[in-house]
C-alpha cells in the first residue's frame, strides 16, 4: 500500500501532498521536513529508493518538480517508480507538456487526476485512457447542465 | 478517446473556453494573485504575514451569508493552498462539507476533495458528510454517484458504514464499469477498517472478480490480496481462476490501452503473482514458475519471493546476476538486494558476483553501500569476519545522520564478534580490544546501553581458558590506560564507563602498573567538564576498588572532598563510600573481594532488612512511603486545596498543631473535624473543591489502614530490581540469549542448540542467528530479530538504568549469569513454561496466531491405547481400508478424560506417505483442548515433535500407531475464526527431519461460555465495559414471542447466559475463555433485534456480533 505521495519544488516548496492513511498534522510536517532534506540531498546519479523508518521512499525528479512516493516495506520500489511515472504521464496527457506551473496554478486538477489514479494507497486504474475519460467527464460538468448525453458519451 | 473530446469540444466550444480559459488565465484569479504574492516574498516571516492575512480574509467571506458557492470554490481552493504551505485553516474545514453538500457538480467536486484533504477518518467532523454522501449515492447524475464513492473509498467513518453499505453493495450491480469498480474499492476499504461489515458480501466479490471489464476485476484483486494474505487456505478453490487470469495478462489479451511502455499491465500481473504467493506454494510450484519466468513479473517483482520457489532458481539468480551487473543504479540496487535474500539459502551465488560486490563497497551512493554491508553481513563467516568488520566500521562515520542505521549496525558488529563460538572467532585479542574500542568511540553514545553491557560481561565472564581470559583483559587494561593518558576527553561516556568498569577491575592484573597511577588517571576524568555525573560514579566506584592505602591515598582524599559535599546524591553517596572504603582495608575486602566478578551477590530485593526501621518509624507516626510518582500526582490533585493524606495519618493528637503551621485555617478545621474517621466524610464537611480521588485512604472505619501500605510499597520497590518475578526473568532471559553472552558452562556445541531451539523455536523470527546457524535466517526474520533485539535492549537498558551506579549495574550482570546457569540447569522443567511466555511476542508479530497455547500437556501413548493398537496394527483390516476406520480409530484415543464431552468432528490437518496428522477440539467448561492425534503409517519408528506456539516434548510413535498430544486454549486477541498454527517436526532413526506445517481453524464461539450474573451485577459491569458494537439483527418472529425464541436460538448456538428479559428488552452475559466478559443488551426495535455488545476486549463485540449474525442467518 502507498502511505503517502508529496510533489516538492527544488527549492523544497511542497506542491502537493496526498496520504493515504490517518496521520496528524504534526507528525505530517516532519515527514515533509525529513523528506524534503532526505530527497534534496541525494546526489545526481544515485539511486531513487531511500530507506525511511519502516517504509521505502521512492523518488524521481521530472524537471524542477520531485515526486515522493513511500511505500510499505513488503511492496515492490520497481513498480513503485512506474506509478509515479504513470501519473506524470497522465498529468502531461491533462495538461499537455506539463510544467511545474500547471501544478502549481492548477493543484486541484493535479489532486483530480490522482484521485482518479490511485485510490486509498492503491492503484485504481491503470488505463491512461479510462483515467482522462473520468477526468474529461467531470470537467465538463458545468453548474445547473446535467444533461444525459455527456455521460452516455464520455462513459461508453 | 481523442474522437470522444473532439466531439465534446465542437458541442460545447463555449464550456470549454471557460475551463481552458480557467486554466490558462488562472493568473489573474485570487489563487494566482496568492501564488504570484507568495513568490514575491524573500522572507518565511513576509510569507508567514502575507498567508495570516489571506486566511483571515477567507475566514470573513467563508462565513458570510452573501458568498455563493462558486466564490466558495475559489475560496476553498485557497484554503487547500494556505494547508498546504503548512498553514492551518481549520475554520474552513466545515464550509468544504458545505460545499460538498450544496453545491452543484464542480463545485462539489472541489468540496469532496477539500473535505478528503482536510480531513481523516477519525475526525468528527466527518460524520456530517453521511447525509450527502448518502444523498449523492442515490443521485441519477453519474459523476455524483463518482464522487461519493470516491470519497468514501478514501475515508469513511466506521460506525457509520452499515448506513451506506446497501446502497455501495447495490452499486456493484451497476451497468458503468467506473461505477462498479469504485463500488468495489469503497467495498475494499470497508473490508480494511471493518472486516465483519462486509462478510455477509463476499460472493459478490467473486462476481466482481469475474466481472467483464478489467478494470472492476483488478480493483476485486485488492480484496483478495488481503482476504488470502489473512488465510491462505480459504481460497485454494480460485488460485487456478488466477492463474488463469495471470495467463491471459501475460498473453496480451488485454486491451492496449493496458499496456505501460509495451508490457501488458505490468501492476496487474504483479498483484495476481503477490495473491499467488501467498496461495498454497505447494500448489502453484510448476505452473505459476513456468508462468514467471515468461511474464514481466519476475523482472519487476526483484525475486524476493519468487526465489523461494526452487523451480526457478535457475532463472531467478540469472536475473539477478543481470541486476547486479546492470549499469542502470536502480537495478543494481534491487540485485543487490535480492542477493542478500537469495545468498542465505545458496551463499555460492555470492561467489560468481564477488568483484561486482567490492566495487559497490565503494560505490558513492551511500544506499547502495548499505545494501553491500547487508550482504556482507549475510555471508560473514570465520575467515572473512575481521575484512568485513573493518568494513563496516569504516562506514560508522557515515552513519551519524542516520541514527538508526548506525545502532543497527554496532548491534551487526557486535554480533558478529559475540556470536558463534563466542570470541574464537575473533582472530586474536588484540583485534577484539582494539575492535570493540573503536565501536565504542565511534558509536559513542547513541549505542544501545546494552552493547557496553553485553562487553563487560563478556570481559568478566571469560571463556574456556583462563589464560585467554587474563590475557584479554590484561590487554584491555593496557589499551585503556593508553586511551587515558592520551586525549580521554574525545571519548563518548559510554566509552568512560567501560574503561573505568575495567580498570577498577583489573588494573591489578598488571602487576608493574601502580594503582596510584591509574588513580590519577581517573581522578583526571573527574576533573572534565564533558564527564557526565553518571560516568563520575563509574569513576567513582572504579576508584573504591582502586584504592589501597600508598600512593593513592592523597588522590583518593582530595577527590573525597571535592564529591563529598556534590548536589549529586549519587555521587555524594559513592564518595563516602570511597572515604570509608580507603580507610578500612578489612571492610573493603569484605565488600569488594578481588577478581570475585562472578560470584552472585545476595541482594535482598524486598529490602526487608529496613523492616524493623519502617515498622519503628510508622509507630512513631512517620507517613508510609510513596513512590516519587505517586507524590507527583497527589500534588497534581491537590493543587486546588492541597489535603494531603500526610496530615490525615498523624496520629490525631498531632495533626491539628502541625497542620496548623502549614496550612490554611480552612483545611485546619477540616482536618480536625474528620481526623479518625473516614476520608469520605470530608466532601460534606469540607468545601467543594476537595478532590480526594486519587488520595489514598489512610484511615479506613476500622481504623488506621496504613499497615498493608509499606508491603505494596516494598512490592513497588522491587521492580527494577535485579531479582525479578518469574515473567520479568522470562524478559531477561530472552534479552540476555539475544544478545547473545555466552552461557558460562561449557556445554557441546549439540546441547546449546538444542537449548536454544527449545528456548526459540516458538520464537520463530526471533530465532537468534549465531545459535542456530546463519543460514536458517531470512531476510524477514533477520529483520525482526534485530528489532527484537533492540527493543529487548530496551528493556534492559530500563532495569539498568533504573539502577544506575555502578555496582548494581554489576550486580544486574552478575544476576543474569545466574539466571542463565538457572536456565542450564531447569531446564526441562522450565523451557515449557519459558517458551510459552516468550512465544507471545512473535504470536502478535505475526498476526495468525491468536492462540496461546497454555502449559502444554502432553500424553505419551498411555499403554492400554498402545495395546489397542498392536491390534490394530496386527488386524489385516485396518490396512485394507484404513480411512473409513480411521475416525473411529482415532476416536478410540481420546484420552480417558475426555470421554464424557462431545468433541468436533476429528479433521486431518496433513497427511503424507508416512504420518497421518488430524486432530479435534473439545470444549470443557473451563477450557478448550486441542487434541492432535499422530499416526504413523509406515512400518518404521519415528520420534516427532509437535510445535504450536510452544513445543511439546519429542515423542516417539511406533509403526501404525497413534500418539496423542492435548494442548489448552484460550484466545488473547479475538478474532471471527481463531487458526492455531504449527509445524510438526519428526525424524526417523537414523533419517534426516521432516517437517510438515498444519493450521487447525475453529470458530470464537469455541471459546464462548455462559457467564452468570445477576441484573444488578450485569448492570455495574456494563458501564465499565468500553468497547462496544450496535448492530441490528433479523429476528426470528415465527413463533409467538419473537425476542425468546431468538434469544434462545443464541443461547443454544454460542452458550450464552440469558439475564433477564424485560418486555422488549434482554440481557444476555457471557465470557470469552477464561475470563473475559461481554455483555449484550437486545431490544426490539421495528420488527428488528438491536443489539449492543459491550465488553473490556477490543474486538469481542466484533467478533460476537458477527457470530450472532450467522447463528441467526443460519437458523
Amino acid at each position: 500500500m502507498i502511505r503517502f505521495l508529496l510533489l516538492f519544488s527544488r527549492q523544497g516548496k511542497l506542491r502537493l501532498q496526498k496520504w493515504f492513511t490517518a496521520i496528524s498534522e504534526r507528525e505530517k510536517k516532519k515527514i515533509i521536513r525529513d523528506m524534503t532534506t532526505m530527497v534534496l540531498a541525494r546526489q545526481p546519479r544515485t539511486c531513487n529508493f531511500l530507506h525511511w523508518k519502516d517504509l521505502k521512499i521512492i523518488y524521481k525528479r521530472y524537471a524542477s518538480l520531485y515526486f515522493c512516493l513511500a511505500i510499505e516495506n513488503q511492496e515492490n520500489e520497481l513498480i513503485a517508480l512506474e506509478v509515479i511515472h504513470r501519473y506524470v504521464e497522465l498529468l502531461d496527457k491533462y495538461f499537455g507538456n506539463v510544467c511545474e506551473l500547471d501544478i502549481i496554478f492548477n493543484f486541484e486538477k493535479a489532486y483530480f487526476i490522482l484521485d482518479e489514479f490511485l485510490i486509498g494507497g492503491e492503484i485504481q486504474e491503470t488505463s491512461k485512457q479510462i483515467v482522462n475519460r473520468a477526468i474529461e467527464a467531470s470537467d465538463m460538468l458545468q453548474e445547473g447542465d446535467s444533461s444525459e448525453w455527456f455521460e452516455v458519451e464520455l462513459f461508453g | 478517446m481523442s474522437d470522444v473530446v473532439e466531439k465534446t469540444l465542437t458541442a460545447l466550444p463555449g464550456l470549454l473556453s471557460l475551463d481552458s480559459q480557467s486554466t490558462k488565465l488562472s493568473s489573474t484569479s485570487k489563487l494566482g494573485n496568492l501564488i504570484r504574492g507568495i513568490t514575491e516574498l524573500t522572507s518565511k516571516h513576509e510569507e508567514e504575514k502575507l498567508i495570516q492575512r489571506e486566511l483571515t480574509s477567507i475566514k470573513e467571506q467563508v462565513s458570510s451569508p452573501n458568498t455563493s458557492m462558486r466564490q466558495m470554490k475559489e475560496l476553498m481552493v485557497r484554503a487547500i493552498y494556505c494547508e498546504m504551505l503548512g498553514y492551518e485553516a481549520s475554520f474552513s474545514y466545515i464550509h468544504a462539507i458545505k460545499l460538498a453538500q450544496q453545491g452543484t457538480a464542480l463545485e462539489k467536486r472541489v468540496g469532496y476533495l477539500a473535505v478528503s484533504l482536510f480531513l481523516n477518518e477519525s475526525h468528527e467532523l466527518l460524520l456530517l458528510l453521511v447525509n450527502t454522501v448518502l444523498k449523492d449515492l442515490q443521485s441519477t447524475n453519474l459523476i455524483e454517484v463518482c464522487m461519493a464513492l470516491t470519497v468514501v473509498s478514501q475515508m469513511f467513518p466506521k460506525d457509520m458504514i452499515p448506513a451506506i453499505l446497501p446502497l455501495v453493495e447495490e452499486k456493484l450491480n451497476h451497468p458503468k464499469e467506473i461505477i462498479r469498480r469504485k463500488a468495489v474499492l469503497a467495498l475494499y476499504k470497508f473490508y480494511l477498517i471493518a472486516p465483519n461489515q462486509v462478510q455477509h458480501i463476499h460472493n459478490k466479490f467473486r462476481k466482481a472478480l469475474c466481472d467483464k471489464d478489467p478494470g472492476v476485476m483488478t480493483a476485486s484483486l485488492h480484496i483478495y490480496l488481503q482476504m488470502i494474505q489473512e488465510n491462505p487456505e480459504g481460497y485454494k478453490d480460485l488460485t487456478t481462476s488466477f492463474v488463469t487470469i495471470l495467463k491471459q495478462v501475460v498473453g496480451g489479451k488485454l486491451p492496449m490501452d493496458f499496456n505501460y511502455h509495451s508490457v501488458p499491465a505490468p501492476w496487474l500481473q504483479i498483484q495476481l503473482l503477490r495473491i499467488l504467493l501467498f496461495c498454497s506454494t505447494i500448489f502453484l510450484c510448476r505452473d505459476v514458475a513456468a508462468l514467471c519466468i515468461h511474464c514481466v513479473s519476475l523482472f519487476f517483482y526483484c525475486i524476493q519471493p519468487l526465489s523461494s520457489f526452487p523451480a526457478i532458481l535457475y532463472e531467478s539468480a540469472k536475473c539477478i546476476g543481470n541486476f547486479v551487473l546492470s549499469l542502470k543504479i536502480n537495478l543494481k540496487y534491487l540485485g543487490l538486494k535480492a542477493l542478500t535474500y537469495v545468498v542465505q539459502q545458496h551463499p555460492k551465488l555470492a561467489l560468481q558476483h564477488q568483484m561486482t560486490i567490492i566495487e559497490c563497497l565503494d560505490h558513492p551512493d551511500l544506499i547502495i553501500k548499505r545494501e553491500t554491508l547487508e550482504l556482507l553481513f549475510r555471508i560473514t563467516n570465520a575467515q572473512n569476519v575481521s575484512v568485513i568488520v573493518e568494513k563496516m566500521l569504516e562506514f560508522l562515520p557515515f552513519l551519524k545522520i542516520m541514527l538508526c542505521c548506525c545502532i543497527i549496525y554496532t548491534l551487526f558488529i557486535v554480533l558478529i564478534l559475540f556470536s558463534y563460538e563466542e570470541y574464537t572467532y575473533a582472530p586474536d585479542n588484540e583485534w577484539f580490544i582494539e575492535t570493540m574500542s573503536t565501536v565504542f568511540s565511534v558509536g559513542g553514545d547513541m549505542m544501545q546501553p546494552d552493547i557496553p553491557n553485553s562487553f563487560l560481561k563478556l570481559l568478566s565472564e571469560g571463556f574456556d581458558s583462563v589464560e585467554e581470559d587474563r590475557k584479554l583483559r590484561l590487554f584491555a587494561v593496557d589499551s585503556y590506560v593508553s586511551l587515558l593518558q592520551g586525549e580521554p576527553g574525545k571519548l563518548p561516556q559510554r566509552f568512560l564507563q567501560v574503561i573505568s568498569w575495567v580498570l577498577g577491575e583489573y588494573s591489578y592484573l598488571r602487576e608493574e602498573l601502580e594503582a596510584a597511577t591509574v588513580l590519577r588517571l581517573l581522578a583526571k576524568l573527574l576533573d572534565m567538564k564533558s564527564t557526565s555525573s553518571e560516568t563520575k560514579s563509574w569513576v567513582l566506584m572504579a576508584m573504591t576498588k582502586l584504592c589501597e592505602g600508598g600512593a593513592g591515598v592523597s588522590v583518593t582524599q582530595e577527590v573525597c572532598e571535592t564529591y563529598g559535599s556534590s548536589l549529586d546524591t549519587v555521587l555524594r553517596q559513592r564518595a563516602q563510600e570511597l572515604q570509608h572504603l580507603s580507610q578500612d582495608c578489612e571492610l573493603r575486602a569484605r565488600v569488594l573481594p578481588r577478581g570475585a566478578g562472578l560470584e552472585p551477590l545476595e541482594v535482598d530485593s524486598s529490602l526487608s532488612f529496613l523492616d524493623g526501621f519502617v515498622s519503628e518509624a510508622l509507630a512513631a507516626g512517620a507517613a508510609p512511603y510513596k513512590a516519587p510518582h505517586q507524590r507527583q500526582e497527589e500534588l497534581a490533585q491537590a493543587k486546588a486545596l492541597s489535603l494531603e493524606p500526610y496530615g490525615l495519618s498523624l496520629p490525631i493528637s498531632m495533626s491539628s498543631c502541625s497542620i496548623a503551621d502549614r496550612q490554611s485555617p480552612t483545611l485546619l478545621s477540616v482536618s480536625s473535624g474528620l481526623s479518625g474517621d473516614s476520608p469520605d466524610l470530608s466532601h460534606k464537611g469540607g468545601s467543594t473543591t476537595l478532590k480526594l480521588d486519587g488520595v489514598k485512604r489512610v484511615w479506613g472505619r476500622e481504623g488506621y489502614l496504613s499497615e498493608r501500605e509499606p508491603v505494596e510499597e516494598s512490592a513497588h520497590v522491587e521492580v527494577p530490581s535485579p531479582l525479578q518475578s518469574p515473567s520479568q526473568q522470562g524478559e531477561a532471559d530472552s534479552s540476555q540469549s539475544q544478545t547473545l553472552t555466552p552461557i558460562p558452562t561449557p556445554q557441546p556445541e549439540q546441547e546449546k542448540q538444542q537449548l536454544a531451539s527449545s528456548l526459540f523455536v516458538g520464537l520463530g523470527s526471533q530465532s537468534s542467528v549465531c545459535l542456530m546457524g546463519k543460514s536458517e535466517s531470512t531476510t524477514q526474520r533477520f529483520r525482526r530479530k534485530a528489532k527484537g533485539t533492540v527493543s529487548s535492549s530496551g528493556a534492559s537498558e530500563q532495569i539498568s538504568n533504573s539502577l544506575a551506579s555502578t555496582p548494581s549495574t554489576a550486580n544486574h550482570l552478575l544476576c543474569n549469569n545466574l539466571l542463565d546457569s538457572n536456565i542450564t540447569s531447569d531446564l526441562a522443567v522450565s523451557s515449557l513454561e519459558q517458551t510459552s511466555q516468550l512465544s507471545q511476542g512473535p504470536a502478535a508479530a505475526n498476526g495468525i496466531c491468536d492462540v496461546e497455547l497454555t502449559g502444554s500437556d502432553m500424553s505419551e501413548t498411555s499403554p492400554t491405547l498402545i495395546r489397542d493398537n498392536g491390534v490394530v496394527a496386527a488386524d489385516p483390516a485396518p490396512h485394507e481400508d484404513p480411512d473409513k476406520l480411521k475416525d473411529l480409530c482415532l476416536r478410540t484415543h481420546l484420552p480417558a478424560e475426555f470421554s464424557g464431552l462431545c468433541h468436533s468432528e476429528i479433521t486431518p490437518l496433513c497427511t503424507n506417505q508416512t504420518l497421518d496428522f488430524s486432530a479435534c477440539h473439545l470444549q470443557k467448561e473451563d477450557s478448550l483442548a486441542l487434541v492432535a492425534f499422530i499416526y504413523n503409517c509406515i512400518l518404521m519408528f519415528c520420534s516427532f515433535q509437535v510445535s504450536c506456539v510452544c513445543d511439546s516434548p519429542v515423542q516417539e510413535a511406533r509403526s501404525h500407531s497413534v500418539a496423542v498430544c492435548q494442548y489448552s486454549l484460550t484466545v488473547k486477541r479475538p478474532s471471527v475464526h481463531v487458526e492455531v498454527v504449527g509445524t510438526a517436526s519428526y525424524q526417523f532413526p537414523a533419517g534426516t527431519p521432516h517437517s510438515a506445517q498444519f493450521s487447525y481453524k475453529l470458530p470464537l464461539t469455541s471459546f464462548i461460555r455462559p457467564l452468570t450474573v445477576s441484573t444488578e451485577e450485569y448492570g455495574a459491569m456494563w458501564l465499565d465495559f468500553s468497547h462496544d458494537t450496535k448492530q441490528k439483527l433479523t429476528l426470528i418472529s415465527d413463533g409467538q414471542e419473537p425476542l425468546t425464541d431468538t434469544l434462545n436460538v443464541l443461547k443454544k448456538k454460542l452458550q450464552l447466559h440469558v439475564v433477564e428479559i424485560i418486555g422488549m428488552e434482554g440481557i444476555v452475559a457471557c465470557r470469552l475463555l477464561r475470563d473475559q466478559p461481554c455483555l449484550m443488551h437486545c431490544r426490539l426495535h421495528a420488527g428488528t433485534l438491536s443489539v449492543w455488545l459491550r465488553s473490556p476486549v477490543p474486538d469481542l463485540p466484533d467478533c460476537l456480533m458477527y457470530h450472532c449474525q450467522r447463528a441467526l442467518q443460519e437458523h
